[in-house]
């Protein structure tokens, strides 16, 4: 199939994103890596332990296989976020970094001010940056204007598995972005995954709801199909609801056929 | 901007007590059903009412925290520095009247024990000691905290209460949580059970994780001593103080221990004993009205008893832990804080924890954040 998502100079045959938190043990997490079909996995940096050869994270990721997207959470301002990413590019993760500026540790929600900062220094130094933001359009401007590859809009407050409770912004911010849009947070079940697909999103991320499901390898199953059905769906051209079929024209009527 | 101790006042204990005994069933039921649940909720949760609603509130809890933590354990070891304390706490093994030996780690005597833990696995550590700040200075600190920088992402301390400014030079040096546990929320046995020392200010120490926020810690740890007075109470005023401290100190991380009292050397007796039932009671309230709270499970407790608590809200648990300062590395004959109940090593306890379906996770912060 030659409908691919293209992040900067890289391109992918899934549209699926995954990350790697809250997983049971790491073996469930290959498992579901494999089976959601993804090319894109995100790593927190504050997890990763090089000289520990019995919680290496990394380990359990095939490079090969897999673009390794280390993020930089737990970073609480721009400070922070960018010398976190400088040292997992010297630590020999790449130089993508999926930046996440979230000073509340309870709620994780991005900081706008200190994400749009770290984005402009990163990429200044060469990073391909993919910032985590809240879903606000004028922000996701100023950080496609900063040169970040993607934008990353939350569909809901992390891990809370609420679907797309900030649509009327994501839809603004699809309409009008000018570099792929990945929905990144809150999706709880395919069907959230495909109506952002549905909708016209570029790609989703997703983690809790795998990670945390009774079988997380069903369950990437269950997004992959839900992502490349919504896909499929928006490029076959999804009539809106409320928007296309009209029964009849109440206001028009009056002049006949 | 009232600190906790002026904020806590206009809940006087004797009334808390009242409502948590009068609560009903269908305040508990009101309480369940609440996504954000309030502190007259809490204290329905807390009830004695609610007991016949345990296994419901432990599968919320266990819901929760799968959702906000995902299947993960973090662990962590303490470590400590000296025993020498001008307290007399009359439930604690450091007691200043109790004749035991006693003992200070020099700085290359705690880098020693320290990179012990490191060879164990450990990247988390916790510093203890004693109040004793002529001993436990500054420039001491300053001193066994460079030492253990390079092998520890992440350092915590539980010492004595300090001023802002000395918070803030912890912090600089790369301390990213304070633990300090009020022991009791009721201002008059405080002051019954800490009879002298710097500690009988139970102001100040009430104060403490105010000025912890202040200075920028990340984490801040509380804790009410179970057995001291009455678990609903002191379960209450825990809530109150995490509720106080997210509102206040926005950018740090509640995180709640359940130091249950043991034996220790004195022989005090805990004259409120908790049950087990009722640990899980409270593990599981503090669980529904703080989804996002670190909750700690150390050794004192039984190792039956830790590996069942691991689905119930648990998402940090120490392991291997020796409360004798040096004795991880040699028999120090130092007396031991108190008794540990759970001595398995920190690879069998790890081992429990994947054979629980959770993931033992050993880092999960990183010394760039402060540096």
């Amino acid at each position: 199939m030659n409908d691919q998502l293209t992040i900067a100079d890289r391109s992918f045959s899934s549209r699926l994103l995954l990350g790697t938190g809250k997983f049971s043990s790491s073996g469930l997490m290959s498992k579901a890596l494999s089976a959601s079909g993804t090319g894109v996995v995100t790593v927190a940096l504050r997890r990763v332990d090089v000289d520990n050869p019995t919680d290496n994270l990394l380990q359990a990721i095939d490079t090969d296989r897999y673009l390794l997207l280390p993020n930089t959470s737990g970073a609480t301002n721009a400070s922070e976020a960018v010398r976190l990413a400088r040292l997992g590019r010297a630590a020999g993760c790449g130089n993508w970094v999926k930046l996440e500026v979230h000073p509340d540790p309870n709620h994780l929600l991005p900081d706008p001010i200190e994400t749009l900062k770290a984005a402009e220094i990163l990429v200044k130094e060469g990073f391909i940056v993919l910032p985590y933001i809240m879903a606000d359009p004028v922000l996701a401007k100023r950080l496609e204007e900063a040169g970040t590859a993607t934008v990353m809009p939350l569909g809901s407050p992390i891990g809370s598995k609420q679907g797309l409770r900030t649509r009327d912004l994501l839809e603004i911010i699809i309409e009008t972005a000018g570099c792929p849009v990945i929905v990144d947070a809150g999706l709880g079940a395919p069907s959230h995954a495909a109506d952002a697909m549905e909708m016209g999103a570029d790609g989703v991320l997703v983690n809790t709801a795998i990670a945390v499901a009774h079988d997380p390898e069903a369950m990437a199953i269950a997004f992959k199909k839900g992502v490349e059905a919504g896909r499929e769906a928006f490029l076959a051209g999804i009539a809106q609801p409320g928007k296309n079929a009209e029964a009849s024209s109440p206001l028009t009527g009056f002049l006949g056929a | 901007m009232p600190s906790f101790y002026d904020y806590s006042k206009q809940f006087a204990w004797d009334g808390i007590e009242k409502q948590i005994r009068q609560a009903r069933q269908a305040d508990v039921e009101k309480a369940l059903s609440a996504d954000h649940p309030t502190m007259a909720d809490f204290a329905a949760l807390v009830s004695p009412a609610a007991e016949p609603f345990l296994e419901q509130m432990a599968q919320r809890a266990h819901g929760l925290t799968e959702q906000r933590f995902g299947r993960v354990i973090s662990l962590f070891a303490p470590l400590y520095l000296s025993n020498v304390c001008t307290n007399r706490c009359v439930y604690c093994g450091f007691n200043a009247g109790n004749i035991v030996d006693r003992l200070t780690l020099s700085p290359e005597e705690a880098a020693q024990e320290a990179h012990y833990l490191y060879q164990e696995g450990f990247r988390h550590i916790l510093l203890v000691a004693g109040e004793a700040p002529k001993i436990v200075t500054p420039s001491y600190l300053a001193d066994v905290i460079k030492r253990l920088r390079p092998e520890f992402s992440s350092i915590s301390i539980e010492l004595f209460p300090m001023e802002t400014l000395a918070y803030k030079a912890l912090v600089d040096a790369g301390v990213d949580g304070l633990v300090i546990f009020q022991e009791t929320y009721n201002e008059k046995l405080y002051a019954k059970v800490h009879p002298a020392g710097y500690k009988s200010n139970f102001k100040w120490r009430l104060e403490t994780p105010d000025r912890g926020g202040a200075a920028g810690m990340r984490r801040i740890g509380l804790g009410a001593l179970l057995g001291l007075s009455d678990w609903r109470v002191e379960g209450f005023f825990l809530a109150l103080h995490a509720q106080y401290l997210l509102r206040h100190y926005w950018r740090s991380q509640v995180t709640i221990s359940f130091p249950r009292l043991q034996p220790a050397t004195g022989g005090f007796h805990a004259p409120y004993p908790v049950s087990d039932a009722h640990m899980v009671q409270l593990l599981a309230a503090l669980r529904m009205f703080l989804p996002d709270a670190g909750m700690i499970l150390s050794t004192r407790e039984k190792p039956e008893f830790r590996d069942a608590l691991i689905p119930l809200g648990i998402t940090i648990m120490s392991a291997g832990s020796k409360t004798d300062p040096g004795g991880y590395t040699r028999e120090s004959g130092a007396e031991a804080q108190f008794e540990i109940a759970d001595h398995r090593s920190p690879e069998v306890v790890a081992d429990i924890i994947r054979q629980k379906g959770f993931e033992a996770v050993w880092k999960d912060w990183d010394a760039a954040f402060l540096q």
